[in-house]
Order: structure tokens, then sequence, then C-alpha cells
């Protein structure tokens, strides 16, 4: 009786609606397990600290695969889309902290527009940029990566009674009233962002970004990109309008960057644009890497294990990046290559017959 | 008027002249083959009437519309869809996928499903593999694959770069029957071929490529037996 109910229930979903949600549940059984924990007073303090910072690295994982995996283009630029949605945000927190004072609207609405402007962003560098291909696309995007992450390491913003006052140049050229709000202080970058993000806003955002990512690869969009990644020269001959595709994607990717930055920005009082540079952007490919090109839930699974690994080997420090290196090329080797691909399908195989073998004996 | 009217063509590669004024006409029903050597200018040709490639100079027009500076995607809209050379499939997908693509620029999406069962009524091993990734099928399949995607499009005429390039005998005979039924159905058909005893054996004209120039044309049936196109290209 209960084999015929499973075997309705696989009927009923297509296999790409149960591949996604089987993904939402591992977040919210997740979520839950750890809320559970954390109210329990069973996870470190450092742990709970980095429950945010999981959720942004996963987030920013998940909309990289989007580019790399299903367009196919290799783009080193997501740390500079982060910034912008991280500084965006934290300067119209900053601002409206005593206009809105509700947290529930102030905060979505600082996610919302630092996911904006980061997409404008990302249109107007794809425009130029997506005509490139491979190494050189990855190249031009890393330096535009820079180029953002300098360019707010420079930036000086504050304003009082006259008035908004920006520099370039230093803190002295912005002229502001001794009664003046300094928001952007160059290279020390901003502080005073209310700490608005939380463990439970970060899981939902998670949760959002996913609805959306699957939504995407499924959707007819989402189909025209993958065709444009498998053959650009077909895709052209059936009619895909390859540079409209290719910056919707990379606008999406952009999108949830820069929400990813909104939610990384307000988990800190203070932040430096320094911290955007090109060693986060290839950290977040390496998750995407890692956790197989194209699979979303494996961005998702491999950022996690890979923000938690080094967290988790303090305790054995000098030791800590060795086993951390060896644990990437021991993953890599298993992703990548064929016959250890077989040996390991074959025995998950095995291993599940010997436990459906123990199930149906439990039930007789 | 001739459906499509090409007007002293002239298409580069950098400083390679590959087209050097050529002029061809199709009408409605017709299947007209373009024959040649390789690097004589037939996929260019192909190429340049479907956009992924822009003209020096010279003038495509197709039922009176200039198509020299329409973009590619607009092309398939108006029309136009094309067979690309060594099949192109959409490896990664699967073949419902792919021929879902074909359809991508159509308006009328009530009418696809219909469409879809029609192409796997012309291809009934389609039908056995809709499910499967597009990339594990063999070259035939992949070949009638890539036929049943531009049909999708519902186009006034098909393009095709090559069909028979590259599969064996049997099937190349079955591609050609396909070609044939194509048109049977009241679908315009531009061939281009270097299996030209077939090509020219369902043709009703033919124009005879050669380093980017037409060189001889006619009906099909008096080049097939024209001594320098025997010679040439039929190896007698």
């Amino acid at each position: 009786m209960k084999k015929e109910g499973a075997s309705a229930k696989t009927k009923f979903f297509k296999p790409q609606t149960r591949k996604s949600f089987i993904t939402y549940a591992m977040v919210i059984v997740a979520f839950v397990v750890m809320q559970i924990l954390s109210s329990g007073g069973y996870i470190s303090s450092m742990l709970t600290g980095l429950l945010v910072p999981l959720c942004v690295y996963s987030i920013l994982a998940v909309s990289l695969n989007l580019t790399v995996g299903i367009l196919g283009e290799l783009s080193l630029g997501q740390a500079g889309f982060m910034c912008v949605g991280a500084y965006t945000s934290a300067i119209f927190s900053i601002v409206t902290s005593e206009t809105i004072e509700n947290v529930w609207i102030r905060f979505p609405l600082a996610i919302l527009i630092g996911g904006i402007i980061a997409a404008v962003f990302g249109i107007l560098i794809g425009i130029p940029v997506l005509r490139l291909k491979g190494d050189y696309l990855a190249i031009v995007t890393l330096a535009f990566g820079e180029i953002i992450k300098n360019v707010f390491a420079a930036l000086y913003l504050g304003y009082d009674s006259k008035g908004v006052h920006v520099s370039l140049k230093s803190l002295s050229n912005l002229n502001l009233e001794p009664d003046g709000k300094l928001i952007l202080n160059g290279p020390q970058g901003i502080s005073g962002t209310p700490n608005d993000s939380t463990f439970i806003i970060g899981a939902v955002m998670l949760l959002i970004t996913l609805i959306i990512a699957y939504n995407f690869v499924y959707s007819r969009t989402g189909r025209a990109v993958m065709a444009i990644r498998d053959n650009v020269i077909a895709a052209e001959s059936v009619g895909l309008n390859i540079t409209k595709y290719k910056l919707v994607t990379f606008a999406l990717t952009a999108f949830l960057a820069g929400c990813a930055g909104a939610l990384y920005s307000h988990n800190f009082y203070t932040l430096q644009a320094s911290k955007f540079d090109y060693n986060l952007s290839i950290l977040i490919l390496v998750f995407v890497v890692l956790g197989g090109i194209g699979s979303i839930r494996g961005s998702v699974i491999a950022a996690i294990v890979l923000v938690l690994l080094p967290e988790m080997l303090r305790s054995i420090n000098s030791y800590r990046m060795l086993i951390y290196s060896i644990v990437l090329i021991v993953m890599m080797i298993i992703t990548s290559n064929e016959k250890t691909k077989t040996f390991i399908s074959a025995n998950t195989a095995k291993f599940k017959a010997l436990f459906k073998r123990e199930k149906v004996k439990e039930a007789e | 008027m001739a459906m499509l009217e090409i007007n002293d063509l002239h298409v580069n590669y950098g400083m390679i002249a590959a087209l050097k004024g050529i002029s061809f006409e199709v009408n409605e029903g017709e299947v007209i083959s373009l024959i040649g050597a390789n690097g004589a200018g037939k996929t260019t040709t192909l190429h340049t009437l479907t956009g992924l490639i822009s003209a020096k100079s010279g003038s495509i027009k197709f039922n009176g519309v200039e198509l020299t500076k329409t973009p590619a995607h607009k092309i398939v809209e108006m029309g136009i869809a094309h067979v690309p050379e060594g099949r192109r499939i959409f490896q990664n997908l699967t073949v419902l996928d792919n021929l879902k693509l074909g359809a991508f620029t159509r308006k009328d999406k009530e009418n696809i499903p219909k469409d879809i069962q029609d192409i796997y009524e012309r291809f009934p091993r389609l039908a056995e593999r809709k499910n499967q990734i597009a990339g594990t099928l063999s070259g035939g399949e992949q070949q009638m694959l890539a036929m049943g995607r531009a049909l999708m499009s519902r186009p006034k005429i098909v393009v095709m770069d090559e069909p028979s390039m590259g599969l064996s005998p049997i099937l190349v005979s079955t591609i050609f029957k396909i070609i044939e039924d194509i048109r049977k159905s009241g679908t315009t058909v531009l061939l281009v071929e270097q299996n030209a005893k077939k090509a020219l054996a369902i043709s009703d004209r033919a124009y005879v490529l050669e380093t980017g120039k037409i060189v001889l044309s006619g009906k099909a049936s008096d080049l097939i037996n024209d001594e320098s196109v025997k010679k040439a290209y039929l190896g007698e």
C-alpha cells in the first residue's frame, strides 16, 4: 500500500518540481534545526556569527551558478556586484533609519534597492562585456569588479543642512558642516549601518533566491539561455535574441548578488570596500565549481561546507589550510573524474538496495 | 515576384572575399540546390541569408523585405528556418526542449503541441526519444531533430546546410526523402549540398558555385546531364 502511494506521488510532480522542492525542504529543515539548537544554547557563538554569512554565501553561489552553469559564461565580477548592493543598501538604511522606524519595511526596501542598483550595474557592464567569450569575459568582469571596489573605497559621502556632499579626494574636500552626518569615509568604509540582518531574514532570502533560480531555469527564458550555452549558432538560427537573454541572466545574477551584499552589509556595524576583492569572487566560483556547475542545490551545499570547514578546523590551527586544500582537491577529483563518479554511483545504488531490503523486512 | 531574391551579394571575411557578387532567386514551392566544392561559398551564402554574418554589399529580399540589415532573430520570425551545418542541436537539452525552442519565436502558442505531434508523426524516432538528452542521439536522429526543430517555426522557406553530411548511405536516402516530403507539404526548400547527384535529383533548379561566384545555373534535370558538372561534381 505504502509503495503505491509513493509512486503516485512521484508521478504527480514533474521531476524538476520534485528537485526544487527537495532543495527548499533542505533549507527549511536546516533553518529549523539551527534555530532549535541556538535557542537551546547548543551552538557556539562563533557558529551563531556565521549563520548570516552562510546565507549570504549560499545566495552568491546560487546566483553565480546562473551565469556560470546555465548561461555557461565565466564571470569573476560577483564581488563587485555584491559591493554595489552592500553600499547602496547601507547608505539607504543609514539615511532612512530615522524616517522609517519599522525594520520590517526598511530592511526589505534596502535589500531591494541594493539588488536593483546592482542589476543596473550588471546591465551597464554586461552590454559591452557580454560580447566577449570565455577567458576574456572572465578577465574583464574581474577588472570591473576591482574598479567598483576601488571607486567605493575612494568615495566620501555625507549630508548636512545644505544637502548631500560627495568627494573622491579626501574627507576635508567634502566641506561637511560640523553637525553633518558622514556616511562613507573613503577606505574606512561605511559605519553606522543598522544591524538588521538576522538568520530568519537570511534564510527567507535564500529560499526566495532558490525559488527565483529554479523558476528561471525551468522557464521558457531558462530554456533559451541553456540553448545559447549549448550552441550559439543554433540558438541564433532558431531565432533567439542572444544579447537579450545573456543580459537578462547577467542582470539577474547581479541582482541576487546585490541582495546578498545588502544582507552582508547589514550584518556589520562597519564595512570596508576592501572586503569585496577578487579573492571573494574566486571563492564564490569555487563554491559553484565544487557544488557542480549547473547544480543549484550543489551550490548551496558547497557554500555551506566550505564556509564552515575552516571554522570547524580552527582547533588544529596550523594544519587548517592544509586540510582545507586537501578537501578541495579531493572534492574536485570526485566531481570531475568519470571513474570515481561511476564508482560512487554504483556504491550508492548498492547501499540504497541494501537499505530498501531492510525496509521491506521491517514491513514484513 | 520571386519569394527570395539575392542580388549582387558580396561578403568578406576580413580581407578575404568569400562571395564575389552572386545573384539568384527562389520561387515559392521550389526546391533549389546550391552545389559546389569546399570553400565555394555555399555556407557563407546561407549564413548571410539567415543573418548570422553581415554582407559587405548587395541585397537579399524576402517577399520584398530587405534582409541584409535585419538581425538573425527577426529573420526567423519572418518565416525563414535554418538547419545549420553539422546538426548543431542543443546537446544538453531533451528532444522535446529542442523542438520547443524551434517554436520560440511563434506567437500562436496554442498550436505548438499539435505541431510537435506532427513532427513526431513525420519522425517517429524522435517520438520514441522525446525525453532523451539530444546529445545521446545518433547522427541521423540528430539530423532529423535539427530538421524537426526548423519546421517547428512553421517556416515559409527552410534553408538546409549539408543535411547529408556524415551520414550512412541509407540515412542519406531517408533524409532526401524527408526533404521531398517537406516540399510536398508546401514549404519551399533551399538546399546546400556536396552530394550533388542526390541534390539535383530532387531539385527543380540549381546553381553551381565556384570560389564565390555562380558559374552555372539552370534546371536540375539539365545540369545533371551537363558535361562540366558531371566531371567536377558527379565523378563521372
